[in-house]
């Protein structure tokens, strides 16, 4: 860099020689004598990192590693399993790059804040529409913190200390859901939607909470366990796929009484797993067990209509230990991209969305279903399915991804079948979960189709 | 402030005798103007047992949250439902319609260990 | 007084702020969506489909969006238009390099269940990213999950119980505090099922070290210290204090809100910090976003590696992979982490190399101390010693003349500089914590000096004004109490 003294680095505008001015109003010659406070032998230690690199050699060292990836846009991808590829209108890209957004500041000052706030208003309204719940908050950290979170709030409506989880969730959300009630007084059981089904709920159960789209994609008995956790003084809650709603009846309609969901299929692209938003729903008479932040729509002094973070005694920054979550961050920015996203489709876009999604899902598993040596997992039940379905792999799963790697394909995700529903029971995995949206063409299916085929006829040869 | 036909505990809470045997519950002057807009009370379910100087609920203004004191142990036998609406009452009227709960005295003489209005606005200077 | 010292008089227009619902006319789109290349499937049985028309969500063209969201962000205080001398924030200039790599397609259009092999550039910058803050902070251990500051304090805290629980002494459940801590200390220690047990201050705005040794024993589980502290103090005890903890069987955790002030300076894990987490959105400078994504990364030393969040990355002959540590606590969220930040950090720290870094800690402590010297005369300090990135004011003068630290903070809206962080921490009386940051130039920090004199002569010159502000932005004060009275929480179509 530059060997002239008294010039600064672009983040850091102050001169040498400004600094020597500002230290002496401070009243002192060295700025050492600023930082005596930190033990002489710890001070100034080495710092092994690189030397400075100008703008230029930074995007350029930046767009080498980007260029090592495989990314979904540029080659069909069939992944989802709780991250979802689809499609983002040009306004979200555009409304993200207003600096305002993107460089202020948790609005603590609400009459500074109010582009914030009020953008933050459209997305608890815009989730609780889409959800038909009573009230939204203002963002959670991801899908499955919101999930979890959910379970505890369940705990503290109810009064009740035992979370039951359907087995049909995502892994992630059980992981995350036992990181979250590690050390409180709450116990997660695991159980088969036979048994929830079945009315034997321990009454000490706070919830039925279940995954629709479950993780294979299937939609669940949603009002049959819904009636069953009522009928037993619990909880229903249910995760899902904001998509899905475009097309099936949201948790509201069924009576649900606390529903998550990842917002990232709203508009926000797969980032390798974040930044996301977590969506969280219930019902207004539990509000002040909501995690998070609040916005709500008060008046000023002028009697003009301004909004605000409110029901802030439920946070930690008032609460402290006894607040209802640790959580200060609504995620406001992802938050933002996906009340744009919202603004943008309408009704109408959100429903075509989710069509197309299902159309070319099915599209592509009847595809496989009559190719040799393929068919779709099938547990014997006629559950319907959203945009993901299992599918029996000829060879193990993880096989089969590499090969579609060689032809420019991202593949599905390799899966644990359980044995009825075609699993090997053991061994490298041979299920492969496989999800399609309005991203993937048919020209992209049917070369997916292509590439299984050969897979499947090497097997057979 | 204080009226006299009150007794006073220590956390801010009043009780006023009623009939024999059963006491009305409140927060004082003091407390709400301490807390500032009250926002919501959390009161206790009817029927519900509280023990003398035990928490029956939690007080809320906008930006601090309070933890509420029976000044007196028995049975709830009444909430005042309009603070659900209308917590305000309690900034507004402390002492009439900001009142919380009715409770039916375990034991009487709780009501000597509290304070008359004199000694409580002794401790609040 | 300078006229650049002036407030904005004019009041801000008020455009027409109705909601997208409000505004939405039944037919109108803001985009198209292709038609379906495949024959269609059978739909499913109506019972589980939703309604036609129940789903009500704004109908607005695509200028109506843009037009809505643009009026929106202009009604918006922001670092790229104001000044935020925000007290433990670290409101920073957020460089635009950052936001530009994060959205690169090799980034943003990678999927988190892809083969690791697919993904070798994104694995590269994360392992990268975990070494350089393991050298920043002396903690060589670093697990990236956690999604911001209060997840890696969380996140820290399991690894404390588990790391105790391996040695058998699971049954220490007391978390020390300072009564200077931040509101997410005691939440997330209770979160991890620990008792929290406060540990007072003492004059000089150091922990008090009897109070410490006194409290520390066989059920310390962990010692949360904001480092520097609240009161924007360097513990200058540390080695003491932390000696006090690990000779009670306890783990030293270091809230790393304010790591700002270290870099280059001292390393945490040189005086005896087992764990620390750093708000990548404050020191290294990717956006807050008017409330999120942050990302809190978590450290640890090597003893504790094993123990850390589910993935870390590690390197092997065939390259970088997404691993489970041994002792791992877990998964504390769906997949790697806050990655599109991580792109930000990283790239920030690319530019500012170790000598940067260490120029950033150094110009934040001369800027906060500067502020603090042109300013004692006026308002009282919470503690007069030398400060580090940021100083703790206290309105207490200015109280007794009438106007609270509140209007204060208010009032230099009127002034463009948002308000300093107000009534934190919790042990200093009508307290205005200032953080200038090191990227504010002298003259921006000698104008705010000026404002906060004059706000000072105005409580005496016009206390009516400083005790109505703001008088000039979108709104005047607000009614929090009916907000939380009566919650109106969304659209609803009566309004």
């Amino acid at each position: 860099m530059s060997a002239d003294e008294n010039s600064t680095h672009p983040f850091i505008p102050n001169t040498s020689s400004e600094r020597a001015e500002m230290m002496s109003t401070i009243g002192v010659d060295v700025f050492d004598s600023l930082i005596t406070d930190i033990p002489d032998q710890h001070r100034n230690p080495p710092l092994r990192l690189p030397d400075a690199a100008s703008e230029l050699e930074v995007a350029t060292r930046m767009q080498a590693l980007a260029a090592l990836n495989h990314d979904a846009g540029s080659r069909p991808s069939f992944l989802g399993a709780g991250a979802y590829r689809h499609f983002i209108p040009s306004t979200v890209g555009a409304i993200l790059q207003r600096g305002e957004f993107v460089t202020s500041y948790t609005p603590y000052q609400p009459e500074a804040a109010q582009g914030v706030l009020q953008s933050g208003f459209e997305f608890q309204s815009a989730v609780a529409q889409i959800f038909d719940m009573e009230v939204a908050n203002a963002g959670m950290y991801d899908g499955p913190t919101a999930f979890a979170e959910a379970g505890l709030m369940a705990a503290r409506v109810s009064r009740r200390n035992r979370i039951l989880i359907l087995d049909t969730v995502d892994q992630r959300l059980l992981e995350v859901a036992d990181a979250y009630t590690r050390h409180q007084q709450v116990e997660i059981e695991v159980v088969s939607q036979q048994r929830a089904l079945s009315g034997d709920i321990p009454d000490d159960a706070a919830c039925i909470a279940f995954q629709s789209p479950n993780f294979m994609g299937q939609i669940e008995d949603v009002q049959a366990l819904t009636d069953t956790a009522h009928a037993a003084g619990a909880l229903s809650v249910m995760h899902t796929y904001p998509i899905a709603l475009g097309m099936f009846k949201p948790p509201g309609a069924y009576g649900v009484d606390i529903a998550t969901a990842e917002g990232q299929p709203l508009g926000v692209p797969l980032t390798f797993g974040g930044a996301y938003v977590g969506l969280f729903t219930s019902k207004q008479r539990f509000i002040r067990q909501l995690p998070g932040r609040i916005i709500g729509r008060t008046t000023d002094t002028k009697g003009r209509t301004g909004y605000t973070l409110t029901l802030q005694t439920r946070e930690q920054h008032i609460r402290r230990e006894r607040a209802t979550s640790n959580i200060c961050t609504s995620t406001q920015l992802i938050g933002l991209m996906v009340s744009v996203y919202c603004a943008t489709m309408g009704p109408r876009g959100l429903r075509e969305v989710a069509e197309l999604s299902y159309h070319k899902a099915h599209y592509l598993a009847d595809a496989i279903d009559t190719l040799p040596n393929w068919r779709v997992a099938n547990d014997g039940s006629s559950a319907v399915f959203f945009n993901e379905f299992p599918v029996v792999c000829p060879i193990p799963s993880n096989e089969v991804n590499r090969r579609l790697a060689e032809v420019g394909i991202i593949g599905g995700l390799p899966v644990v079948l359980p044995s009825d529903a075609g699993g090997n029971g053991g061994g490298p995995p041979n299920g492969m979960l496989f999800c399609v949206t309005e991203m993937n063409s048919r020209q992209d299916i049917d070369r997916l189709v292509g590439a299984l085929a050969d897979v499947g006829s090497e097997v057979s040869a | 402030m204080y009226p006299d036909d009150l007794r006073y505990s220590s956390e801010h809470e009043w009780a006023r005798l009623e009939d024999v045997g059963s006491v009305e519950v409140g927060i004082t002057h003091y407390a709400q103007d301490t807390l500032g807009d009250v926002v919501f009370v959390e009161l206790p379910e009817v029927g519900s047992e509280v023990g003398q100087f035990d928490k029956f609920g939690e007080i809320e203004s906008v930006k601090a949250v309070s933890d509420l004191y029976s000044p007196v142990s028995g049975t709830v036998t009444e909430v005042n439902d309009k603070l659900e609406q209308s917590p305000e009452l309690v900034n507004a009227d402390p002492y009439g319609e900001g009142w919380m709960m009715k409770v039916a005295l375990d034991d009487p003489s709780e009501l000597e260990s509290l304070m008359d209005s004199e000694t409580y606005t002794g401790t609040l200077e | 007084m300078n006229a650049s010292v002036a407030p904005n008089t004019s009041v801000a227009d008020m455009p027409d702020r109705s909601l997208l619902m409000d505004r939405s006319i039944s037919g109108r789109r803001a985009v198209a969506l292709p038609a379906s290349d495949v024959p269609l499937a059978e739909m499913p049985d109506a019972a589980v489909l939703r309604e036609d028309g129940d789903l009500q969500l704004p109908e607005v063209s695509q200028l109506d969006v843009i037009r809505y969201f643009t009026l929106l962000s202009r009604l918006n205080f922001s670092i790229d238009t104001n000044f935020y001398p925000l007290g433990s924030c670290t409101m920073k200039y957020n460089p635009k390099l950052n936001d530009q790599m994060a959205s690169l397609g090799g980034f943003a259009n990678i999927h988190p269940l892809q083969d690791d092999d697919s993904v070798q550039g994104a694995l590269e910058l994360m392992y990268e990213l975990q070494r350089w803050l393991g050298e920043a902070t002396g903690l060589p251990g670093v697990g990236l999950a956690p999604l911001a500051g209060a997840q890696g304090e969380y996140a820290g805290l399991l690894i404390a119980r588990a790391a105790l629980d391996a040695r058998g002494e699971g049954d220490r459940k007391v978390a020390l505090i300072p009564d200077s801590a931040h509101g997410t200390n005691p939440a997330s220690a209770a979160m991890a099922g620990l008792d929290v047990v406060v540990v007072k201050t003492d004059e000089h705005g150091n922990v008090d070290v009897e109070d410490l040794r006194q409290k520390a024993d066989e059920n310390t589980c962990v010692f949360m210290l904001t480092i520097p502290s609240t009161l924007g103090l360097f513990e200058p005890n540390i080695v003491e204090i932390n000696q006090i903890v690990h000779d009670a069987g306890g783990v030293v955790y270091a809230d790393g809100a304010n790591l700002n002030a270290l870099l280059g300076l001292v390393k945490l894990g040189d005086v005896g910090v087992d764990i620390c987490h750093s708000n990548l959105h404050k020191t290294f400078s990717t956006p807050h976003g008017g409330g999120g994504p942050g990302a809190g990364p978590v450290m640890v030393t090597e003893e504790l590696a094993s123990f850390l969040p589910e993935p870390i990355v590690a390197k092997n002959e065939n390259g970088y992979r997404l691993s489970r540590p041994d002792d791992s606590i877990g998964k504390i969220n769906g997949f790697h982490g806050s990655f599109s930040i991580l792109v930000r950090a990283y790239t920030y720290m690319q530019a500012l190399g170790g000598d940067g870094l260490r120029a950033v800690s150094e110009n934040a402590v001369i800027n906060a101390n500067y502020i603090q010297a042109l300013l004692r005369d006026r308002y009282d300090l919470a503690v007069d010693r030398i400060c580090m990135h940021e100083t703790v004011l206290s309105g207490k003068r200015q109280a007794d003349r009438g106007v609270p630290a509140l209007n204060i903070a208010k009032r230099l809206l009127d002034y463009g500089i948002h308000a300093p962080t107000m009534y934190f921490p919790l042990i200093v009386p009508e307290a205005l914590m200032v953080e200038p940051t090191e990227t504010e130039s002298k003259e921006t920090l000698d104008r705010f000096v000026a404002v906060m004199r004059a706000i000072d002569d105005e409580i005496d010159d016009d206390p009516e004004t400083v005790l109505h502000a703001p008088h000039t932005l979108p709104n005047t004060r607000l009614d929090e109490a009916t907000a939380a009275r009566r919650p109106v929480l969304r659209w609803q179509s009566s309004s």
